[in-house]
């Protein structure tokens, strides 16, 4: 039976037979930390340093094409010591329509590299994720805030930012 | 004698043919654009930190607001996120339901579009036009949901209420009208002399490009790629309707345009079947745990009451997980990514924005045009502020 893996509501298969996950582990095996999935949706922790590899590999790789990033954002998990900040990419491939996601786990402070040489869709998208998160991307070109203005202080979707009540007006 | 000199213009934030409150900062030498870089964030209300604070049902209103002209769609985008976390089956029914509204709100979406876009360029009775049609919609809509633009009428599980008796005749008297109305709408623009010396050739993006920038959408099926959420990754009741998707390839403004008119074709067709097939049953899935029961039994039995009350009060909570579910919203890939930490509240919520991403690639489109051409190609990119900004 061949798996269909681009369905909306797709559940149930082992993520060790998504073809992204089989090519990583044959190309890119130090790189990944763990494989999961939820939901359906297959995804890879890859570390910080092999990101822009295996995202370049995603890419190129004849029999994946993820030639389109979807999205890229960040989650904040301040109770995780050591990998506080979740980076996540969302792959999707205009010619094989199938998705995968990657995750990268960085520490307060840590940097990853940008992958706007990979998909120029990324520079914004890197730019957000500073703005809101402070997470810096090394090389980026253009490492400015988008959204907020550019004497903004705090980054606003950190879990300790308040929601309301910081500053008296 | 030639000048070298680059001179730096503010366009916005308040032009009119900004679509709202986006400001260009345009380098040019002489007429031509050198540089374009767009200031975005004037309405700027933090929706997804927002969302951090609110239950499930509560975010889906915000949603309405993102992309304000197509509310449709974006509601559609996040209950399916949300569904997919609760592992809701939907009726068929409130699948068709759903559809049927997507593809109206596509329909305004168009229509808005068509109007102010041909009202940048100097057509400004098109505007006039197109809003009549949409006013039959918005009419329809708030028959149905009760609001004219913000609708809110999709729930995880199905929608809030069944359709009136006479909905189907109403779209299929309105359909007649309006297959007829995009003729006429063609007649005035496709092959106007003014019209096609304004967009042909103009703000050209390669397919390459506008892969690697993103672009989705209409935008992107006008430079080539061939790839509709609705048809490639089916949701809802799209894997049962026939309907094609227009892909040009020149990737200029009359390309845009073009593809555009003909969705505003395929999305009537689609129409005219999901009101053919429209199938009998329940609009909503009462028997989920995270569905409200019907406002009758709440009077009446206990357990309805408890049910209820448990809902308002506590909210649904999804298991812990993520799911990312995007689909074709009249601008592009609309997505929504939520990460559920088991609480009634989404830990995280992530919305792809298709404006945004599709307004990066202005300084490619704009480079080495006119002046007066910046104006054309922002309202060939279909943007709205309500959504890039978030």
């Amino acid at each position: 039976m061949t798996v269909n893996w681009n369905r909306q509501n797709f559940s149930g298969e082992d993520p060790e037979r998504h073809p992204a996950v089989l090519a990583l582990r044959r190309d890119q095996a130090s790189a990944v930390l763990e494989v999961g999935s939820s939901c359906g949706e297959v995804w890879a922790v890859v570390s910080p340093e092999g990101a822009v590899e295996v995202l370049t590999l995603l890419r190129d790789d004849p029999a994946l094409q993820f030639d389109f990033l979807s999205d890229l954002t960040a989650v904040h998990w301040p109770d995780r010591a050591g990998a506080e900040f979740n980076v996540v990419y969302q792959l999707y491939s205009i010619s094989r329509h199938h998705r995968f996601r990657v995750k990268v786990r960085l520490a307060e402070g840590q940097s990853v590299s940008t992958v706007s040489g990979v998909w120029k869709t990324a520079d914004w998208l890197e730019r957000e994720v500073y703005d809101m998160f402070g997470i810096r991307f090394e090389g980026h070109p253009d490492p400015r805030r988008i959204i907020n203005p550019d004497g903004f202080e705090g980054y606003p979707l950190r879990k300790e930012f308040p929601l309301q009540g910081r500053i008296r007006w | 004698m030639a000048r070298q000199e680059i001179m730096t213009i503010n366009m916005g934030p308040h032009h009119p043919s900004t679509h709202g409150v986006l400001r260009v900062i345009l380098e040019l030498d002489g007429e031509v654009v050198v540089n374009a870089i767009p200031d975005i964030g004037y309405l700027h209300r933090g929706v997804e930190k927002l969302s951090e604070d609110k239950k499930y049902l509560q975010v889906l209103p915000l949603t309405d607001r993102l992309d304000y002209i197509s509310s449709g769609t974006n509601n559609l985008a996040y209950i399916l996120a949300v569904e997919k976390l609760l592992g809701i089956e939907v009726p068929p029914r409130a699948q068709w339901i759903r559809t049927t509204f997507a593809e109206l709100t596509r329909i305004v979406s168009h229509l808005l579009w068509l109007g102010t876009h041909a009202a940048d360029i100097g057509a400004v009775t098109m505007l006039m036009y197109t809003l009549r049609e949409r006013e039959d919609i918005l009419d329809l809509i708030e028959e149905t949901a009760g609001t004219r633009m913000m609708m809110t009428y999709f729930r995880p599980g199905g929608v809030v209420n069944d359709v009136l008796p006479h909905f189907q005749t109403k779209i299929k008297t309105f359909l007649d009208k309006y297959d007829v109305k995009v003729y006429e709408y063609e007649r005035l623009l496709t092959k106007n002399r003014i019209w096609m010396n304004r967009t042909k050739g103009v703000g050209v993006i390669s397919r390459e490009d506008a892969i690697s920038l993103g672009l989705s959408g209409p935008a992107a099926r006008a430079s080539g790629v061939n790839w509709d959420i609705r048809r490639d990754e089916p949701y809802e009741a799209y894997d049962e309707l026939e309907f094609d998707v227009p892909v040009r390839t020149e990737g200029d403004i009359y390309a845009r345009y073009m593809c555009r008119i003909d969705e505003m074709r395929q999305s009537s067709r689609m129409l005219r079947q999901l009101i053919e097939g429209l199938p009998e049953g329940p609009f909503i899935e009462r028997s989920a745990k995270y569905v409200y029961p019907e406002k009758n039994r709440v009077k009446e039995s206990m357990e309805a009451m408890i049910h209820h009350f448990k809902l308002v009060i506590d909210g649904l909570a999804p298991p812990p997980g993520e799911a990312y579910s995007t689909i074709e919203s009249p601008k592009g890939e609309i997505g929504f990514y939520i990460v559920s930490d088991g609480s009634p509240k989404p830990y995280r919520l992530r919305i792809r924005p298709p404006c945004f991403v599709n307004l990066q690639s202005l300084l490619t489109m704009c480079r080495g045009n006119m002046l007066a051409d910046v104006v054309a190609v922002i309202g060939s990119l279909d943007i709205v502020l309500g959504e890039i900004d978030r």
